[in-house]
């Protein structure tokens, strides 16, 4: 809506000039404001108070049918033309106008308001050498600014200096990016030396040119100078507006970019208007409807010309012929008299009616106690009220795996330390226990420095370390010193770790519980409390990880100066480096591992080695000099890592466990039932992928084979393709089996469907980003997109988040289905907004998922019900709606054209011209909302307990071009019997006092009465769920209809309103007549006995599945709610180990003094910036740092 | 506590409304109900069909075309339209008397009363007897609205203009005797349109209200001399003008003219030969249309009407049948029980 204001602002802008670079010197407002560059006051409202309504006006009437309606309305006004009263269309015009406008008006006093709360905001501002407060509104480009710790930054800044040292500011972005880590940003020397001296920044006059304002977040390029020399800007020295000021006590800065010229104000806005299946239906509809129209209102327009030419030419005598109107304009005016007359067929209150129902049907999404999570208290939220019928014709799913499946909350679940087990609950036979909330946990209250949130159910291993098993305890020291975790302690005893991935962090954190707390970290040293006795470790190494070593370890000295090499990595690799002595002890750790991987865990093997004092004197050596070369340095040190990680002696392997979300695994089971096909798509490694696959039950071990595909070559992907194809269906034909349509407006729109193959057995897909990105070319696509959808579940691994989205794209192009994204990250927005639905999981990492969602909850299983129940109910209402809606307008119209045959094609209405203004205003309107409200064919429970209740959603089977040929068809029915019986019964009879009854009024009269309360009963035919609200609706318009009626067509209204209401009189005569109620009766019986027997006939012998469920909800109680079973353990020895991330380790930063500031606060390194946020304090972040490059390389 | 309180700030209210469990009551087209319901409504639909069809062979009707289109017809000679004030009689005779109250009603055919721009071309204002319209009718009214010197017509508009204008008077032949049968011209229109409706402006006499005003083109006399003898059935009240203004709602129909309700014939016509003596002025061949008179009597359901029986004795029949057929559906396809 919007649009065309800013599309004429950016007319205004773009012949104004096209700004190329942006110029503008500090402190000299003079010369900036000869720019005329924006200042920082947004607008993001459309309107004021005058220019509302005209304004207003014309946005609705960029509307099609709104300007459609407004055209009749002008017809209306031609008396030779006007075959209705003005206010028939004026009324329903001016309620659809008006019910928009109040939305539109509250939405921009919101809008309002919030502007008017940024714009209103103070900052303090360098004015004339001092600093005053000043409102935001009033920043302009070139000002000084001073910003405080916590403050929102006020425009896009340049940073001059800041309190830090270094001139490093920290700022979070979450509201510009949706990240929740800070960022670091840093001043130019040449401006950070002024410090916070007033004198020194008022004097500056630095001039800065840059590029013209745009929206790209993450690249900003200008040049600075100062005293005639010249530095280049970049994205580390900018502060973006929407940014907050974090651990700075102040900042300086230069306004660069203002108000509607920021980054953030540049980005917003352009979120793409997504639009329903439904919708483009109903366009198509509506676009077909209104040809129909045409061709109606032409053949009556011919028939009047025939009648004119047969009899309205003889006919002169009582009515003389119009002067200067022949037979050819007579029936031309005809026309138009007919459009008017039978406008009702293009139903203008149906996108308001719709948009009604979507907004109700939103806000049960909202209210809805079960999809409410009451842990971080997210109710689940419709963030977008026009996609609701969509959700129930789901066909493809694409889901995020980390934070959307997994809780991303690793947990230590389980260990072998010297080849025994730890962590299963064994009973006294051997048989594993359950483990669930009640079972007995371990104590660790004798650690004071416990995290009271970790759980283990083990107590032998508590035991034997207290008891001083060296092994345990070795593996546990292991645990605390060999990992990159940055430690926070903000009060004393309140430990806090800052992991680079969560499984280091569940790491450590068992460590912490077991007795070896890690405490605190230097460049250089390590200290570890070991069973209450503080140790302090030196530091030597950090052999980090990358993504070829699988592994990573430390060397560091004791205090008694023992040297020592701990390492922990991947099994396969570490297995390689195992002294022989380890054999039997690998053997055993093996089968352990199994079984480990077998419940779906992620392993880590534990390897120490005591090391020489001499040899690493010389390691050392070469290592600093390997590590200061350039040349080959990272083939180097990995050799140099080689050499020392060997030998190692085995302590034993942790398991992991990547915590599924409540309820995923039957999720996926019920959704699969519902024939929804879920594809997941991460950016996780395919190990833990797969891993994740199986333990969700996407992946089973009955499928038949799970394809791999990962090939690095476009042709080996291709054939890898083609075989997995081949072996599925050997019978299918090589060339896809491509339809080619034109549906849509005006078949501009162009379609191309892939069919489904048959497939018999279940079979499954991996395939890794790398073989993806070739998959996703031209050539290969339909190959890709063939092989994967005859497989049951397709895992992308791997995948970046454009790749995400061209999934999407793909099977969105060529299958024509609707599709459904769900994540929780940042990498997840492209294909939430690619994807007809997206869902965001709220409560997460970021909040970036959830503001370009659609839709979001707290939980992955919420999806079950809102697919399954919101989803399907809406699409069941409003495809009840659209049917019915079309069938009460189409009955209504079409007894019209009939009468037309019988009143000289004279464009006569067949009811009073009130009736015609408020049949769907008033008369018809609420119980069709009442049913599109409420009506549920069964409960959620049943809907749940049911999900192949959902396969006609994705068939589109309620409401297609067939539904609606039926829907015509029926209404043609109706209209037939709505006027012929009245007809047949009162053209030649009188009543029972003899005065006649074939009055045109009294005709009218028995006509729109039966037309109400035959629609009224297909209303009850197609109810299934009366509630009160139905009843009263229904019931109520009836009443309305006869007491308006009867008000109408009283004494006392014909006497003030004389000209307005001719009818007076009409419903006391006619509807005290037996036989005009006999006529009703018969005429609402012939048209609902017919339907009901037909629906009944049809349930008997082609039952729906949901006449069977409703049958069943008969004869048996609720089911209860559904079990719970615990997956069987799995027999296989797929393992999967610990999930590094696959960008470089944070080695180099634990070691480096970089960050280091002068006056830490505690006497921790605080490199992870702690957020006040509702995020959990120790919520695992990953490690994202801008790269602070030093000055000379910006120069 | 209150950070509990605060926790479950967001909560959603746990209404029945908001979480879409309000008790409904959720019918099924079942066997038991509808086979039954068949059955039932199609007997009563039987039932009434033969009270409908019996009652409505019972209504005596009389319909006497006089439109003068044959050659042997006695009103030929009037159909000429250039002959004016012309006076004719049919002759009919009744075998056995004829029930009253009978309603004597004129009958048109191919007439377009519902032609729109006919049927819009009055001033209900005007009718309404407010004199200001009576300077300046209503636009609708054209092209009966100024008489051709620029003077309002009152009442105006093509529906009042074209009122139908032909008389009659019956006698019955008692023994080579016309005796006049008295015919009731009161109580002919709705009780709405007499009382309410139309009204004549309050001035005494009634023709000084309309000074300045031409009669309709077509009538022979203005309106306030509709019924000069009775002041209660003259000027916009006359209730033939009346019956004439509720416009039908189809080309063929009939108005009632008047009733017979007095004197001797108050219980009906009784057998014999009667005269009816028609003064021919309404022209209506150059459309083809057809004049007709019809005698009627009526019943609790109104005038004859055989569709009415005739259609619920069919839809009946069909209800009984259907119910056999869905009967036979369910008991041999029965709703399929498994999954």
């Amino acid at each position: 809506m919007g649009s065309v204001v800013s599309y004429i602002g950016q007319l205004c802008r773009q012949q104004n000039k096209q700004e190329v670079e942006r110029h503008l010197r500090a402190n000299d407002r003079t010369f900036n404001l000869s720019y005329r560059y924006a200042n920082n006051a947004i607008k993001t409202s459309k309107y004021n108070i005058f220019t509302f309504l005209p304004l207003n006006l014309f946005e609705q009437f960029r509307r099609l049918a709104n300007c459609f309606f407004l055209f009749l309305f002008t017809l209306q006004l031609i008396p030779q033309i006007s075959s209705l009263a003005w206010f028939t269309t004026a009324a329903l015009l001016i309620l659809v106008l008006s019910i928009t406008a109040v939305k539109d008006a509250t939405d921009d006093i919101k809008r309002h308001k919030s502007d008017n709360e940024v714009n209103n905001r103070e900052v303090r501002i360098l004015v004339d050498g001092e600093f005053r407060t000043e409102k935001w509104m009033n920043v302009q480009v070139g000002d000084v600014i001073k910003l405080e710790n916590n403050q929102f930054v006020t425009a896009d800044l340049l940073l001059l200096s800041s309190s830090e040292p270094l001139n490093v500011v920290y700022v979070e972005t979450a509201e510009l990016d949706g990240e929740t880590n800070l960022k670091v940003k840093q001043a130019l020397t040449v401006t950070g030396g002024m410090g916070d001296s007033t004198e020194a920044l008022a004097r500056f006059n630095g001039e800065v040119k840059c590029e013209p304002p745009n929206s790209r977040l993450e690249i900003f390029k200008g040049t600075l100078m100062v005293d005639s020399q010249s530095y280049a800007l970049d994205n580390g020295r900018v502060l973006l507006r929407g940014c907050t000021l974090r651990n700075t006590e102040w900042c300086f800065g230069l306004v660069i970019f203002g108000g509607p010229d920021t980054k953030l104000m540049q980005n917003s806005g352009k979120t793409t208007f997504k639009r329903t299946s439904m919708d483009h239906f109903m366009n198509v509809l509506v676009l077909c409807i209104f040809v129909f129209l045409l061709s109606m209102c032409s053949v009556l327009a011919i028939g009047h010309a025939v009648w004119e030419a047969k009899e309205g030419s003889v006919f002169t005598v009582f009515l003389p012929p119009e002067p200067d109107v022949d037979v050819p304009l007579s029936s031309f005016l005809c026309f138009w008299s007919y459009v008017i007359l039978l406008n009702t067929v293009v139903p203008m209150s149906l996108f308001v009616s719709v948009e009604a129902i979507r907004l109700v049907n939103s806000y049960y999404i909202d209210w809805d106690w079960k999809m409410y999570y009451p842990k971080s208290d997210t109710p689940a939220q419709a963030r977008t009220t026009t996609l609701n019928e969509d959700l129930g014709q789901i066909k493809y799913i694409f889901s995020d795996k980390t934070g959307t499946l997994t809780q991303n909350i690793m947990t230590f679940n389980k260990c072998t330390i010297g080849g025994k087990s730890y962590g299963e609950l064994l009973d006294t036979s051997g048989q594993r226990i359950e483990i669930t909330e009640n079972t007995p946990r371990v104590d660790f209250s004798w650690n004071h420095l416990a995290d009271p949130k970790f759980v283990f159910h083990d107590h032998n291993l508590v035991a034997i370390v207290k008891e001083g098993n060296m092994e345990a305890q070795a593996f546990f020291r292991l645990l605390a010193l060999c990992h990159t975790v940055m430690p926070e302690e903000k009060r004393q005893g309140e430990l806090y770790y800052q992991a680079q991935s969560p499984d280091e962090g569940a790491l450590v954190t068992a460590a912490r519980n077991f007795g070896f707390v890690f405490r605190s970290r230097t460049p250089e040293t390590i200290a570890v409390l070991e069973m209450g006795e503080l140790v302090i470790y030196e530091l030597l190494a950090v052999l980090d990880f990358n993504n070829v070593r699988k592994r990573m370890s430390v060397i560091v000295r004791n205090p008694d100066g023992k040297l020592t090499l701990y390492c922990k990595g991947a099994d396969a690799i570490i297995f390689e480096r195992l002294h022989t002595s380890c054999n039997t002890l690998m053997a055993l750790t093996t089968r352990h591992l199994n079984e480990y991987a077998g419940d779906g865990l992620r392993t880590l093997v534990l390897a120490y080695k005591d090391l020489d004092e001499n040899y690493v004197q010389e390691w050392m050596q070469r290592h600093h000099e390997a590590s200061t070369i350039i040349e080959d340095r990272d083939e180097k040190l990995d050799r140099l890592y080689e050499e020392i990680e060997k030998d190692l002696l085995l302590l034993g392997a942790t398991a992991v466990e990547d915590k599924l979300q409540d309820g995923v695994p039957q999720t996926i089971e019920q959704l699969a039932k519902a024939d929804i096909k879920i594809w997941v798509l991460t950016g996780d490694k395919q190990e833990t992928a797969e891993n994740i696959g199986y333990s969700c039950n996407m992946l089973q071990e009955e499928m038949k084979h799970v394809f791999i595909v990962a090939a690095n070559t476009a042709e080996g992907v291709k054939e890898e393709l083609q075989s997995a194809r081949r072996k599925m269906c050997p019978a299918a034909a090589e060339e896809p089996n491509v339809t080619r349509a034109r549906p849509g407006l005006l078949w501009l729109h162009k379609t191309e469907t892939v069919h489904d193959d048959k497939v018999d057995g279940k079979y499954g897909l991996v395939i890794n980003g790398h073989s993806l990105a070739f998959a996703l070319e031209k050539g290969l696509e339909l190959e890709l997109l063939r092989t994967a959808c005859m497989c049951q579940t397709v895992i992308c691994c791997r995948v970046t988040p454009i790749q995400k989205a061209q999934v999407v794209e793909l099977v969105k192009k060529y299958k024509q289905a609707v599709t459904l994204a769900i994540g929780d990250g940042a990498n997840d927005v492209s294909m939430i907004k690619a994807a007809h639905i997206g869902v965001g999981i709220s409560g997460q990492e970021g909040m970036q998922a959830v503001l370009s969602s659609d839709f979001s909850f707290a939980q992955f299983r919420y999806l079950q019900r809102l697919l399954l129940v919101h989803g399907r109910w809406s699409y069941l209402r409003m495809c009840k709606f659209l049917q019915y809606f079309f069938y009460k307008n189409f009955t209504f119209t079409f007894v019209h054209v009939w009468y037309a045959f019988f009143c000289g094609f004279s464009a006569q209405t067949v009811y009073d011209q009130w009736f015609v203004s408020m049949y769907n205003v008033a008369y018809t309107v609420l119980p069709v909302l009442g049913m599109s409200l409420f009506d549920q064919d069964v409960n959620d429970r049943w809907s749940s307990q049911y999900p192949q209740l959902y396969l006609p959603g994705p068939l589109n089977i309620y409401f297609n071009k067939k539904a609606m040929v039926c829907c015509v068809i029926h209404s043609c029915y109706s209209s037939l019997v709505v006027f012929f019986v009245p007809w047949a019964a009162m053209h030649d009879t009188v009543g029972d006092n003899g005065k006649d009854i074939a009055d045109y009024q009294s005709f009218a009269l028995v006509v729109q009465t039966c037309l109400l309360i035959v629609v009224n009963i297909q209303m009850c035919l197609d109810t299934h769920y009366w509630t009160p609200v139905n009843h009263s609706f229904m019931w109520g318009s009836l009443v309305l209809y006869f007491a308006t009626t009867f008000a109408m067509h009283s004494n006392d209204i014909f006497s003030i309103f004389t000209s307005v209401f001719p009818f007076i009189g009409t419903a006391r005569n006619t509807l005290s007549q037996p036989n005009v109620w006999l006529t009703i009766f018969l005429t609402c019986l012939l048209c609902g006995l017919p339907v009901m027997a037909f629906r009944f006939t049809v349930i008997q012998l082609w039952p729906s599945i949901n006449d069977k469920v409703r049958h069943k909800v008969r004869e048996e109680p609720l089911p209860g709610p559904p079990s719970r079973r615990l997956p069987a353990r799995r027999m296989r020895s797929r393992r999967s180990s610990y999930a590094f991330s696959h960008t470089h380790g944070c080695g180099d930063l634990v070691t480096s003094r970089r960050f280091l500031r002068k006056h830490p606060p505690t006497s921790q390194v605080t490199l992870f910036k702690q957020i006040n946020s509702h995020l959990a304090p120790n919520q695992p972040q990953l490690c994202r740092v801008d790269t602070v490059e030093s000055e000379q390389q910006a120069r | 506590m209150v950070k509990n309180e605060n926790e479950s700030a967001n909560r959603p209210d746990n209404t029945a409304f908001t979480q879409q469990r309000l008790p409904a009551w959720q019918p099924m087209l079942s066997a038991g109900i509808v086979i039954p319901g068949f059955v039932l409504i199609g007997l009563a639909f039987i039932g009434i069909g033969v009270a409908l069809f019996i009652t409505s062979r019972s209504i005596q009707v009389l319909e006497l075309d006089y439109t003068g289109v044959e050659q042997d017809s006695p009103c030929f000679r009037c159909s000429d339209p250039d002959v004016r004030d012309c006076v004719c009689s049919i002759q009919f005779s009744i075998n056995r008397l004829f029930e009253g109250p009978v309603f004597f009603y004129y009958g048109l055919s191919n007439y377009y009363q519902n032609y729109r721009r006919y049927g819009v071309s009055r001033d209900d204002i005007q009718l309404y007897g407010d004199l200001s319209s009576f300077k300046e009718p209503s636009d609708q009214c054209e092209p009966y609205r100024y008489d051709r010197n620029n003077q309002p017509i009152v009442p105006c508009g093509s529906i009042a203009n074209s009122m139908f204008n032909d008389t009659f008077r019956l006698f019955q032949n008692v023994n080579g005797q016309q005796v006049v049968v008295p015919l009731d011209g009161k109580g002919i229109a709705w009780w709405t349109d007499y009382n309410i409706k139309f009204r004549n402006p309050s001035i005494t006499p009634l023709r000084n209200a309309f000074n300045g005003t031409v009669m309709p083109l077509f009538w022979p006399r203005p309106v306030y001399e509709l019924d000069p003898s009775d002041p209660a059935n003259n000027g916009f009240i006359n209730q033939d003008f009346l019956v004439w203004m509720r416009r039908a709602a189809l080309p063929d129909f009939r108005k009632l003219y008047r009733r017979i309700t007095e004197g001797n014939y108050a219980d009906g016509l009784p057998a014999g030969n009667y005269t009816l003596e028609i003064s021919y002025n309404y022209p209506v061949l150059s459309f083809d249309g057809r004049k007709k008179v019809v005698f009627s009597n009526v019943s609790w359901m109104g005038g004859k009407n055989e569709f009415l029986g005739i259609a619920y004795l069919v839809i009946g029949s069909l209800c009984v049948v259907m119910s056999a057929v869905m009967l036979i559906v369910y008991a041999k396809f029965k709703f399929p029980e498994e999954d």
